[in-house]
């Protein structure tokens, strides 16, 4: 499953500036996987030290929150769009 | 931990002149950043805030030269983001609202050790966000952006056309579109673009936090996000306010609303400056959270016992504090944990009798924000939680002018009747 990943500011300095990143992998722990393979250290920035989801960080495949799908187990269809964003934004 | 030097729209970050603001501070991991539009850490994502090198001396100087500024936020320069001349710059100038003492309320609801208001619906846009959006100008304005934007739930959307205006910045806010009249068309009047998005807030606040990171939304201040930090910092001022509205003193109870629960932790937070600069006595103080039966995903979190906050799909009226993934939920829990405090929430119909009470015992006609703080302050008092022998402070955040949907169905005239007296007398009236 190929799919295309959004990734924030704050992380582009792991994919040479690029905003967007292609990377492989049928759920979104297998994605995160692949980008790591690709762009070293950035799964640390995501996930962390017991391999969950920080918490101030939102991931949405599509346009659904993955919290409210299966976390890390959610999946990731071919062609879909991944997007992480910094969760301190609002209010 | 060292300073790490980001880019800015300035040529240095050494040109920002933001008074005592000296740093940006992750509040999760310590780590430390120049000051710059910037809002989340690059080791842990968590949320950066000011950190500050605040007036030393005589706290009784300090006081005096408060109690001679201005009859706005602007008296407490001094402990905010901001340069020293911000007073002389153009902006809404809000703050410095009316604390009202609510002695019928206070015996509606039982209340012996005072009760009262603070009844932000005075600012110049009729809600607590001026407060946080005059923050934010000041940082635009040091960081070069000519544009000013925000995700917002209709008060800030209002407050950043209004200030945008006034201070000659473009704005273009987003929202969603289905908000009350009320607060669209106050956030359109002021001749900015307002665009209505097809989703909920988290909807709109997802879609800004990807626009920042695109060349679309280069050059663009985002009050909420990429200015989030200091445009935080604004909230402190309701705590500044209450405490010397009180004569110098801290409540011993204080009820806040929760959206993301940002003004909670920073209202904590400027009470706690207060007491570090020996503006106020130390002593203790309980603060609790109000939110909405509909979204209430951290009052869910405080009564399970959780650190983590897990998001939920808002549906309730109180539309402004309809933000089901809250920023700042986890430090709401800290705070309110530590403080002895709790968290509560009400139903849609608790929300609406609020409203009523309190413009049929103070004349204060509150948004349905402040009908959730109060309707909670009801509930805790009813339930012992809250102490009715202390000194309790609600936070009113908005006028309900611009929540008229919430009470017009069951709100209205007691009569219709034909222009004599025989009418008058008829319909029981006299």
């Amino acid at each position: 499953m190929s799919v295309n990943v959004r990734i924030p500011t704050i992380l582009r300095t792991y994919t040479g500036g690029q905003a967007e990143v292609p990377a492989e992998g049928a759920t979104l722990a297998e994605v995160i996987a692949d980008l790591e393979k690709n762009h070293t250290g950035i799964a640390a920035r995501v996930l962390d030290d017991q391999g969950k989801l920080r918490r101030f960080v939102n991931v949405y495949v599509n346009d659904d929150d993955v919290r409210f799908e299966q976390g890390l187990e959610t999946a990731t269809p071919h062609g879909a769009g991944v997007s992480i964003i910094p969760a301190v934004a609002g209010g | 931990m060292a300073v790490q030097t980001v880019a800015t729209t300035t040529d240095s970050a050494d040109t920002v002149d933001l008074g005592p603001a000296s740093a940006l501070a992750c509040r999760e991991c310590g780590e430390r950043f120049a000051l710059g539009p910037i809002f989340a850490c690059e080791a842990c994502f968590g949320p950066l805030e000011v950190a500050y090198d605040l007036p030393s001396g005589d706290p009784e100087d300090l006081r005096k030269r408060i109690e001679s500024g201005p009859e706005n936020i602007w008296r407490y320069a001094p402990l905010l983001p901001v340069p020293a001349d911000v007073a002389s710059k153009p902006n809404l100038n809000p703050g410095f609202t009316k604390l009202v003492q609510a002695d019928n309320l206070a015996r509606e609801l039982g209340v012996t050790g005072g009760l009262w208001v603070k009844d932000d619906s005075g600012n110049p846009t009729h809600s607590f966000k001026d407060r946080v959006v005059a923050q934010a100008i000041e940082a635009a304005r040091a960081f070069g952006f000519t544009t000013l934007s925000c995700s917002s739930t209709g008060n800030l959307a209002g407050a950043v056309g209004a200030a945008a205006a006034r201070a000659g910045f473009r704005s273009c806010v987003f929202i969603p579109h289905d908000l009350e009249q009320g607060k669209v068309v106050m956030a359109a009047v002021y001749g900015g673009e307002l665009v209505g998005i097809e989703g909920n807030y988290d909807d709109v606040n997802r879609f800004c936090s990807e626009l920042i990171g695109d060349p679309a939304g280069e050059g663009w201040g985002f009050v909420n996000v990429n200015l989030r930090p200091y445009y935080a910092e604004g909230s402190k001022t309701l705590a500044y306010e209450i405490c010397e509205q009180l004569g110098w003193r801290l409540p011993d109870q204080i009820v806040i609303p929760i959206a993301s629960g940002s003004q909670l932790t920073k209202i904590d937070k400027g009470l706690q400056e207060l007491v570090k600069l020996g503006l106020v006595e130390d002593r203790p103080y309980k603060i609790f959270g109000a939110q909405a039966e509909g979204c209430s995903p951290v009052s869910a979190a405080f009564k399970a016992g959780h650190d983590v906050v897990r998001p939920q799909k808002p549906d309730t009226i109180a539309k402004s504090l309809a933000i089901g993934n809250p920023a700042d939920g986890p430090y709401v829990l800290d705070i309110c944990r530590r403080t002895g405090g709790a968290v509560e929430d009400v139903t849609d119909e608790e929300i609406v009798d609020a409203i009523k009470l309190l413009a049929r015992t103070e004349g204060i006609f509150t948004e349905t924000a402040g009908g959730t703080t109060l309707g909670v302050a009801r509930k805790l008092i009813e339930a012992g939680v809250i102490d009715p022998s202390l000194t309790t402070v609600v936070v009113n955040t908005g006028d309900g002018l611009k929540t008229l949907d919430a009470v017009a169905p069951t709100t209205g005239m007691s009569a219709v009747i034909r222009p004599n007296l025989d009418s008058f007398r008829e319909a029981g009236l006299a």
